[in-house]
């Protein structure tokens, strides 16, 4: 047999391949230029000679605040964005996401455990308590979603919004109880800028999902095809179903108690790449990463310049931008079946 | 060789499948006929390893199903299921490499890609290869699905109704992709099909189950005689033979 070949399009997938090397390599220096824009974006003017000058404000303010804050939002925001396609990706639905599988909820829920039972908690006892209860939470709502027969796409983001305020209601009544409301904000609204060198380094603890993610990606994407192809093509399909869900609510949870959540990052970032570049993770994980990162990036130097010098919050304005875009997905959704 | 030994299976007090021992003959098409609940998708589930079966055996070659590597199988036997529904958002020669995934795992070789060119080619998908898949017609859909099965390159492709959703033209234009696989080939190919008319026309060998048995095996000619078929779906059915070939009439 004769392969086919047309000359405009790739036929092999080294040719693929290396398209998609070429996508990838733009949107990275699209990415990498904006992160070092956004190092002189803040209330202490930092000029990019400051990193010579040792010892002057605006040295310290880039070494100390800046760059952590830098690499702490590119690492928040990629790591959202790849629980979220996971997530979609195992459940074959693409409204399952840490912010609407109450995955969020649930970390918080254990950030506020850890403290009343820990009063002297350190991070990593924060973190694990938190990495335990989004665990649980989330595959909670997995098995709730098995059992139900879904009628429309809709539901099953209402449902999950339900499950979250059920689990919130729990740490809102714990928080009262124990005096710890004010703090519950701070997980609940995302914010870089109490980033600071040596407050936000457990977060590189999220590399460790992001590696696993890329290795596994072609078994998720399997999987994303439905129980009888993974099957068939000789996949563990409830290993990887698993391993999934636990790489999305251990990344979830490290950024919950890091720099506290950024809400429905993890649902709109992952619909648009699908909508644009597709489903095939193998592909796509590292754009989706990209662009969680640029979206976080985005939001955080919006919350710094709108209300100059005061800060909005990251988490208040990814609200904003992502239930708009939330609204919008659930529409075209609802128009496709139709 | 595809066989099973005393294959038992009961949803609570009903036995969908009662002692059920084939052997599938290899380089043949085979066709499992009979009517709905007679165990045909139970069978094909057990097979496929997406059930465990109460009692008995399938083996596949030396390969016995319920305890082999799952991948290791992949590379022997390809199943496609009837429910295909799928969300993915794939162009076709995406979900067409994936059969090679048993042999290559996610990194595919020079020659993956020459054996996904030629199932595109081989299902007339050569010119569609970056259609995404809810931009396929029914046919072309099935058809893709079928390319997947054939890409994992397997001595044995097991289809659950590939004519499933077809219309006239695509459904005989399976069938002979299908005789094709087993003639150009030299594949071992099973279908589970509910029109008769199909499999006596294009299979060498019919099957057929009723409440979990299996009533009857042979060439078409032998199976499809007025009593036999009367007695799988106890309804009255005429067999007129044209050029050979045995032809189920029952529209009455």
């Amino acid at each position: 047999m004769t392969t086919s070949t047309r000359d405009d399009a790739p036929t092999t997938s080294r040719d693929r391949r290396a398209r998609s090397r070429r996508t990838l390599i733009v949107s990275s220096s699209v990415l990498a230029i904006a992160s070092l824009l956004s190092l002189f974006v803040g209330v202490v003017n930092v000029a990019p000679w400051s990193i010579f000058e040792a010892d002057t404000d605006a040295y310290r303010a880039l070494v100390i605040a800046r760059i952590p804050r830098l690499i702490a939002l590119l690492l928040a925001g990629s790591s959202l964005a790849v629980a979220g396609v996971i997530m979609q990706q195992v459940t074959r639905n693409r409204f399952v996401s840490p912010t609407t599988a109450g995955t969020v909820e649930s970390a918080v829920l254990g950030i506020v455990l850890a403290t009343m039972w820990f009063p002297a908690n350190s991070l990593l006892v924060r973190m694990l308590v938190a990495i335990a209860t989004s665990l649980l939470g989330t595959f909670v709502f997995i098995r709730i979603l098995r059992r139900i027969r879904i009628v429309d796409i809709i539901v099953v983001p209402l449902l999950g919004l339900m499950f979250a305020a059920v689990v919130s209601a729990i740490t809102v009544f714990l928080a009262y109880r124990y005096d710890l409301l004010q703090l519950v904000d701070t997980w609940t609204t995302g914010s870089f800028s109490r980033v600071l060198r040596g407050r936000y380094e457990p977060l590189y603890a999220v590399l460790i999902g992001g590696v696993v993610a890329y290795v596994f990606a072609a078994r998720f994407t399997v999987v994303g095809m439905g129980e009888n192809f993974a099957v068939n093509l000789g996949i563990n399909y409830h290993f990887v179903l698993n391993l999934g869900l636990v790489i999305a609510s251990v990344n979830t949870a490290v950024v919950v108690v890091v720099v506290g959540a950024i809400p429905f990052l993890g649902l709109i970032v992952p619909n648009v790449i699908s909508m644009w570049a597709g489903d095939n993770l193998q592909r796509t994980l590292p754009l989706t990463a990209l662009a969680g990162a640029g979206f976080v990036l985005v939001c955080d130097v919006l919350g710094r310049v709108v209300r100059r010098p005061y800060e909005i919050p990251t988490g208040t304005i990814a609200g904003i931008v992502g239930a708009v875009v939330f609204i919008a997905l659930i529409l075209r959704a609802r128009t496709d079946r139709t | 060789m595809i066989r099973t030994e005393h294959l038992t299976k009961s949803y609570g007090p009903t036995r969908v499948l009662d002692d059920v021992s084939i052997s599938l003959l290899e380089g043949k098409l085979t066709a499992i006929v009979g009517a709905n609940g007679a165990g045909k998708s139970t069978l094909l589930s057990i097979i496929s390893r997406l059930l465990d079966a109460d009692a008995g055996t399938a083996h596949v070659d030396e390969l016995d199903l319920a305890t082999a590597k799952s991948e290791e199988v992949a590379r022997r036997l390809a199943v496609l299921r009837q429910d295909t529904h799928m969300t993915s958002r794939l162009s076709v020669r995406e979900l067409v490499s994936f059969g090679r995934f048993p042999h290559s795992g996610g990194r595919l070789t020079a020659e993956d890609d020459r054996i996904i060119a030629q199932s595109l080619d081989f299902f007339e998908l050569g010119d569609l290869g970056d259609r995404h898949l809810d931009q396929l017609s029914g046919g072309q859909r099935q058809r893709a699905f079928v390319a997947l099965a054939l890409a994992q390159d397997t001595p044995y492709v097991l289809l659950d109704e590939p004519l499933n959703n077809l219309d006239m033209r695509h459904s005989v234009r399976m069938m002979r992709h299908l005789r094709g696989l087993v003639e150009q080939l030299n594949k071992s190919v099973v279908i589970v099909i509910h029109d008769l008319n199909f499999a006596a026309a294009h299979a060498d060998h019919i099957v057929a189950l009723k409440d979990g048995r299996i009533i009857e095996e042979g060439r078409p000619v032998d199976v499809m005689t007025a009593p036999i078929l009367e007695k799988i779906y106890e309804l009255p059915i005429d067999i007129h033979v044209i050029d050979g070939i045995p032809y189920a009439i029952y529209f009455r």
